[in-house]
């Protein structure tokens, strides 16, 4: 049977980047970027990821009318949309309508698309996204439309089409505009692990992701018995709690001696659990792109929790590619106490690799 | 200057194509009871039956003259260096013919066990290259046991290991410093020998700093192995400082020499601290690199660290040479005998037809050639460098990225090498991973290549990038004059389909072959 | 320099000049700004003078290598390690082609030629083994069976390898560097398992120290002596009994009589290239192979760069490609691969067009040649007064003289003196009494060679 991709695109994805704003997930913004002329990108970008679809494989397409997909995919069944709100609601409903019928979703958009189309997805089918938003700090992006027309097809003709588990952010566009930043975490979702068919590197370790892997289980059998460790949101994160008997994925979790004892607690529930006399240590990951350590997505572990803890017992665990990518090459907290986060910052060791640190600046 | 297209270059790009023959793979290529070899017959020999073969091995049954022309197809569907490589870190350089026949010639029928008597030549040979060496670098002795850069970190690693241990602190110090731009081999080998590896973020000006490097050194700090300049041509101007603290510390300094070609003659490792160093013989010496070996990563050190080099050392007594092998300090081996002797000749060849003023002469113009290209890449479009804010003039190679032509085309920088393919222009050194700059490409012009070569490899790329805005599916279905066309490699990364050996890969796509 | 170098294009004077206008400068200096003054080495350097001259170079060459003894010259019964083979004049061929010699890294397109032979070089070492999954090569056989060694180590768990007692000194001390020593978190302790006086291992010896801690048998066949181990797939399904893998190292060239790994249940085989077409050249033409069944489980966990068939975009084209098959699931690992680096990858090719030639037959010819070769040798000695060979083991390629009274350091100069380089002096290694030595006998010696070879060591004795 021929593979079927699930295409939406959110048309006006991008508008509030010309527009000098910082996203574009507000309707009077999106009036305004009509109304000033704004170009709308994204069915461009949506075509050129199609294109790249046809030259690769075959296959169907299932898409909305007109500029929610079908003007950029002629020959795609179309799902009818009974009536069109220039909301997200558009987008979620058209997801809804994919459940059980495709083999991927690929949208086009930019954050706001990408938590849409996560929150409507309830079958947990894989998901891509065409970069055609202002903010794209969602791991869910390919780097570029072609890129997310040429991962979906090697998805698509693959045997096992192997997936992994990425983090949908999201800032507070309010707060945003506001001139105050703040990142959550907003979903975690499958997407299709990007393969390179370029030679690798001739030499070194050059598997990060076994790396990664191989970090948390070095981690886990270092875990000392009798103390409780705080463990902070996140696909990495996550994945360290499956080694602990599973937790959560977007909240914060306590274990001891090895297993997970508690489960997406609020602060005052963490200063609970730690008001015993056993010493504790805090084990984070970057969320995101942008690099934040603390007071993005895991705002439970505050300042209070810090200070309980000791600011001296944070562990960080992070992909060595997750910390290449960042621009500058330096990491964040913003706990809200100004004086805690001057002694978080200076000179930290990340964890990379089974017996690898990478050391990187914090900021704040 | 972008219109400077040579005659010569105008000819390249109507004329090139690589050989396509179709050939099977040699498995398929079988005949029953064809030969290519035969010997004198013998017996068979009584062999208790659990150690008797059974099924006799599926290999291929073909004639001498079939087995020739199969390996000289696949070898006429190699570029290799038969068009233009600036492969950056490797320092494409000539590898002289006379060193292949010498080698041939004088070495191919020695054994390495033989009594240093019968191995006088080979012996002086090596004992004269040492010199030659410790003299480049400061060092006070040379090894050539190491098979490749990479071994030559694990020598070190190894080398470090016994060091502390006879000072009774290698249970203390189980840390080794390195940094980001450092080649992976050396936190591949400090982890493999068993130390915990800290690796060093860049900061302002494309290095890390001395305060970074404070942060992590202390009672448990074992070693520093560190390159420099890197590989984007930016050169630490702290590492003195860096040396002095980390010695005082209580660590070893190990110096990884990959990007020697343009500083020889200019700086000694010894004069800047270092305890040890590393030279690739099949990279800055000359000998060929064959695809990936045999090579030789020649370790040398300072004199408090002679005690623990791989055995056997050559040993000079006047007139006469000798291998020591009654060292108890020693690491013992990193591997057998001592070490890729074809290669050490073939670099010494190459060292002596040098000589001091030639490797000066190469390294000036390794550096030269080098920032010709900067000025002539910095006028393609869509073409970046690395820290553009750091503005001094760049050593041997430098760090590019066609990031802008991805964004703008959706061409990446793997298309773009692809592409170059078809004009004979050999793939593209881009980074080590993880990437620190997207869409990466370093090339390295080293001595060897003249400006026509250099402006034919410039002018293909700003002719691909021009593809790359006017026609990008030409780019990125490429190559199209090649031997074979793109992988689509989805298969060959599933455990389902993948297959290293023909008999998995008969046994995986069973339904299909038979279906053919 | 006053004139252009044969191997530099810009060393011509003009055409440097050329580049530095380019760049609006008169000098080279300016160039070298980031090194900070303190850190150039100002003095000048002490070298041999430029030999720029080929015919002046060559001769050197000439000269200086006169000084060696080579196998041409003697005739050399030295193997451990090294073995005189005859090379087929086809392999020097394919070994030298100026393509392959100087490809670096290229691109399956680009190099597509280079790739294929090296899959056929895994290929038909997996026909020998009888195993699916084979890596390119690695620096050595000891680098081989340290690299599988440490796999082992981390596919189980367990941090206890068990080898022979008696094994190649040479062979070992990689293996040791391999294992850490005890100070490190992951050393690899290394246990010796007894040799019976049939130069096999002891099975009692072995039941003993075989336990759950253990994470593999090494163990060699031929072994270090040339002892072929009678029931290799007994010892193999003793380690797997214990969840321990078996690996063993086989010389691929006995593999045309002799049973495969694969096919007595080792789960892991390493062993030598260099007796696949590729010259001793001093001990240079080393290296070695890993190979084992094709599951994710080994298949992760390769340090070695694999390359493996697969399809173009167009229709019916295959091509090969490296891949190091990160993106697999990994169970619970805790420690990082090995590294990898360059290796010997120029000499897989001459073992690719070696075993082209020499198909099944030639396998089981030459097995059976160097066996009959061995036997007479080896019988030929222990007729000679004060030598003797224990005749009752069967032996591939090499074998232990014992002498009653002399030492071998001295009947191998008395033999070096006649044109002879004797086995290796294995005298108190393990699995010897008093003096003795290894002798190595291939397809490469004529029956007049090991006459010439007794006729020299009696009059030594004499």
């Amino acid at each position: 049977m021929m593979p079927v991709i699930g295409l939406v695109v959110n048309p006006y994805a991008g508008i509030g980047g010309p527009l000098a704003r910082k996203g574009s997930d507000e309707r009077h913004l999106i009036a305004q970027a009509l109304h000033t002329g704004a170009i709308l990108s994204s069915a461009q970008r949506a075509r050129r990821a199609v294109d790249a679809i046809r030259t690769a494989t075959a296959t169907h397409i299932l898409t909305g009318p007109g500029a929610f997909g079908a003007d950029m995919a002629p020959g795609a069944d179309i799902v009818t949309l009974t009536e069109i709100t220039h909301t997200a609601r558009d987008t979620a409903t058209l997801v809804s309508s994919f459940q059980g019928r495709v083999d991927l979703i690929l949208f086009c958009g930019g954050d706001g698309t990408a938590r849409d189309v996560a929150a409507a997805n309830c079958c947990d089918v894989p998901i891509l996204g065409i970069p055609a938003g202002v903010k794209m700090h969602s791991a869910v992006f390919a780097r570029s439309p072609e890129r997310a027309g040429q991962a979906a097809a090697a998805f698509l003709d693959s045997a096992v089409r192997p997936v992994e588990r990425v983090e949908i952010l999201d800032l507070d566009e309010a707060a945003r505009r506001n001139g105050r930043l703040s990142a959550e975490l907003f979903a975690v979702a499958r997407s299709p692990v990007a393969r390179g068919v370029r030679q690798k590197p001739k030499a070194g370790g050059g598997d990060l992701l076994a790396e990664t892997d191989a970090a948390l289980g070095d981690y886990v059998r270092r875990m000392e018995t009798g103390q409780n460790y705080v463990l902070g949101p996140g696909t990495t994160m996550s994945a360290l709690k499956d080694r602990l008997g599973g937790g959560t994925l977007l909240g914060v979790d306590l274990a001891r001696d090895r297993r997970i004892i508690a489960r997406d607690l609020t602060e005052d529930q963490l200063l609970t659990h730690l008001a015993t006399p056993a010493s504790a240590r805090i084990v984070l990951t970057v969320v995101g792109g942008q690099g934040f350590l603390l007071g993005r997505g895991n705002q439970q572990i505050s300042a209070r929790v810090i200070e309980r803890v000791g600011p001296d017992r944070i562990d960080v665990i992070c992909a060595a590619d997750k910390l290449a990518a960042l621009s500058p090459q330096e990491l964040t907290v913003d706990t809200g106490d100004v004086a805690l986060d001057a002694r978080l910052s200076g000179y930290r060791q990340v964890t990379t690799g089974p017996g690898r640190r990478q050391v990187v600046r914090v900021v704040f | 200057m972008t219109a400077s297209i040579a005659h010569r270059s105008k000819a390249q790009f109507a004329g090139v194509h690589a050989a396509r023959w179709a050939e099977p793979v040699v498995m398929e290529m079988t005949y029953p009871g064809r030969r290519g070899v035969v010997f004198d017959d013998a017996p068979a020999p009584a062999l208790p039956e659990g150690a008797m073969r059974k099924a006799a091995p599926v290999l291929p049954e073909m004639t001498e003259h079939d087995a020739l022309r199969h390996y000289l197809h696949l070898s006429q569907m190699t570029l290799g260096m038969m068009g233009v490589s600036l492969f950056g870190t490797c320092t494409m350089k000539y590898n002289p013919r006379l060193g292949e026949r010498a080698a041939l010639q004088h070495l191919s029928h020695i054994h390495p066990l033989q009594h240093p008597d019968t191995l006088q030549g080979i012996l002086e040979l090596y004992a004269n290259f040492n010199d030659f060496l410790c003299e480049v670098s400061g060092m006070d002795q040379f090894v050539f046991q190491a098979g490749g850069g990479a071994d030559a970190a694990y020598t070190h690693a190894c080398v470090t290991r016994a060091y502390h241990a006879a000072r009774g602190e290698l249970a203390q110090r189980d840390q080794i410093i390195t940094t980001i731009q450092t080649h992976p081999c050396s936190p591949a080998t400090a982890n493999a020998a068993g130390f915990e590896v800290i690796t060093l973020s860049l900061e302002e000006g494309g290095y890390p700093s001395l305060e970074q490097l404070k942060s992590v050194i202390g009672p448990r700090t074992a070693a520093l192995m560190v390159n420099n300049p890197d590989d984007m041509g930016i050169y630490n101007p702290d590492i003195k400082e860096w040396v002095r603290l980390v010695h005082e510390a209580g660590g070893l300094c190990f110096y990884d020499h990959a990007n020697f070609n343009g500083v020889m003659t200019r700086l000694r490792a010894r004069e800047l601290g270092f305890d040890a160093c590393m030279y690739m013989l099949h990279k800055t010496f000359g000998a060929p690199k064959g695809g990936g070996g045999p090579a030789v990563g020649a370790y040398g050190c300072a004199e408090h660290l002679v005690p623990f080099l791989p055995s056997p050392l050559v040993v000079r007594d006047g007139e006469r040479f000798t291998l020591d092998d009654d060292r108890p300090q020693s690491i013992g081996k990193v591997r057998e005998f001592w070490g890729n002797a074809p290669q050490v000749l073939k670099a010494y060849v190459w060292a002596r037809a040098m000589g001091a003023e030639g490797l000066r002469e190469a390294a000036d113009i390794s550096v030269l050639a080098n920032n010709y290209m900067d000025l002539r890449l910095g006028q393609v479009r869509g073409v970046s460098r690395s820290n553009p804010d750091v503005t001094a003039p760049r050593m041997e190679m430098t760090r590019h990225s066609v990031d802008q032509v991805t964004q703008d085309t959706g061409c990446t920088v793997v298309d773009i090498s692809n592409r170059m393919t078809d004009f004979g222009i050999d793939a593209l050194w881009l980074s080590h991973e993880p990437w620190l700059v997207a869409e990466p490409f370093t090339p390295e012009a080293g001595e060897l290549w003249s400006r026509e070569d250099i402006d034919y490899w410039i002018d293909v790329l700003e002719h691909v990038v021009t593809e790359a805005y006017e026609t990008p599916e030409l780019v990125k279905s490429a190559p199209h004059n090649a031997p074979i066309h793109q992988l689509k490699g989805a298969d060959m990364a599933d455990p389902d389909t993948w297959a290293t050996t023909w008999r998995a890969y008969r046994r995986k796509h069973a339904d299909r072959l038979a279906a053919e | 320099m006053t004139r252009a170098h044969p191997w530099m294009a810009t060393s011509a004077p003009s055409a440097k000049q050329e580049m530095l206008s380019a760049l609006g400068l008169s000098t080279v200096d300016s160039l070298f700004s980031q090194i900070p003054d303190d850190h150039l080495y100002g003095k000048p350097f002490d070298l041999p003078p430029q030999l720029a001259s080929e015919v002046v170079l060559s001769r050197h060459l000439d000269d200086l290598m006169r000084r060696n003894v080579t196998c041409r010259d003697s005739l050399c019964f030295l193997g451990a390690g090294a073995w005189p083979h005859y090379v087929p004049a086809i392999c020097d061929e394919v070994a030298n082609r100026y393509e392959w010699q100087t490809s670096v890294f290229g691109s399956p397109t680009s190099d597509h030629g280079r790739n294929q032979a090296w899959f056929e070089f895994c290929s038909q070492i997996g026909a020998l083994v009888e195993m699916d999954f084979v890596g390119l090569p690695v620096y050595s056989w000891g680098c081989a069976a340290g690299h599988a060694v440490r796999m082992a180590s981390r596919m189980t768990g367990r941090r206890r390898v068990l080898i022979p007692a008696v094994m190649d000194p040479e062979r070992l001390s990689v293996l040791r560097n391999y294992c850490e020593p005890r100070e490190m978190a992951r050393h690899i302790e290394i246990v010796e398992v007894a040799v019976g006086p049939d130069g096999c291992i002891d099975r009692a010896d072995l039941a003993a120290k075989l336990d759950h801690t253990v994470a593999a048998l090494y163990f060699e066949t031929p072994g270090y002596h040339g002892v072929i181990e009678g029931d290799p797939g007994a010892l193999c399904a003793m380690a797997r009994k214990v969840g321990a893998e078996a690996i063993t190292g086989v010389d691929p060239l006995s593999l045309g009589l002799l049973e495969a790994p694969g096919a007595y249940g080792a789960t892991i085989a390493v062993g030598p290239t260099q007796p696949l077409g590729v010259h001793m050249n001093a001990g240079g033409g080393v290296g070695g192979f890993i190979a084992s069944p094709d599951t994710v489980r080994y298949a992760t966990e390769y340090n070695t760069l694999n390359i493996s068939i697969g399809e173009t975009v167009q229709a019916g084209e295959y091509g090969f490609g490296l891949t190091l098959f990160h993106q697999s699931s990994y169970g619970s690992r805790e420690e990082g691969k090995d590294w990898t680096g360059n290796s010997v990858y120029l000499w897989a090719l001459a073992n690719a067009a070696y075993m082209s030639a020499m198909g099944p037959e030639g396998f089981a010819e030459i097995g059976r040649l160097i066996m009959a070769r061995c036997r007479h040798a080896a019988e030929a000695i222990d007729g000679i007064k004060g030598c003797s060979v224990d005749l009752s083991r069967p032996v591939f390629k090499e074998f232990v003289v014992h002498f009653e009274t002399a030492r071998v350091a001295e009947v191998n100069a008395g033999l070096r003196a006649k044109g002879i380089f004797g086995g290796k002096d294995v005298s108190k290694e393990p699995g010897t009494d008093g003096q003795a030595a290894l002798f190595c006998v291939t397809e490469a010696h004529t029956e007049g060679d090991i006459a010439t070879l007794v006729t020299a060591l009696k009059e030594v004795l004499a």
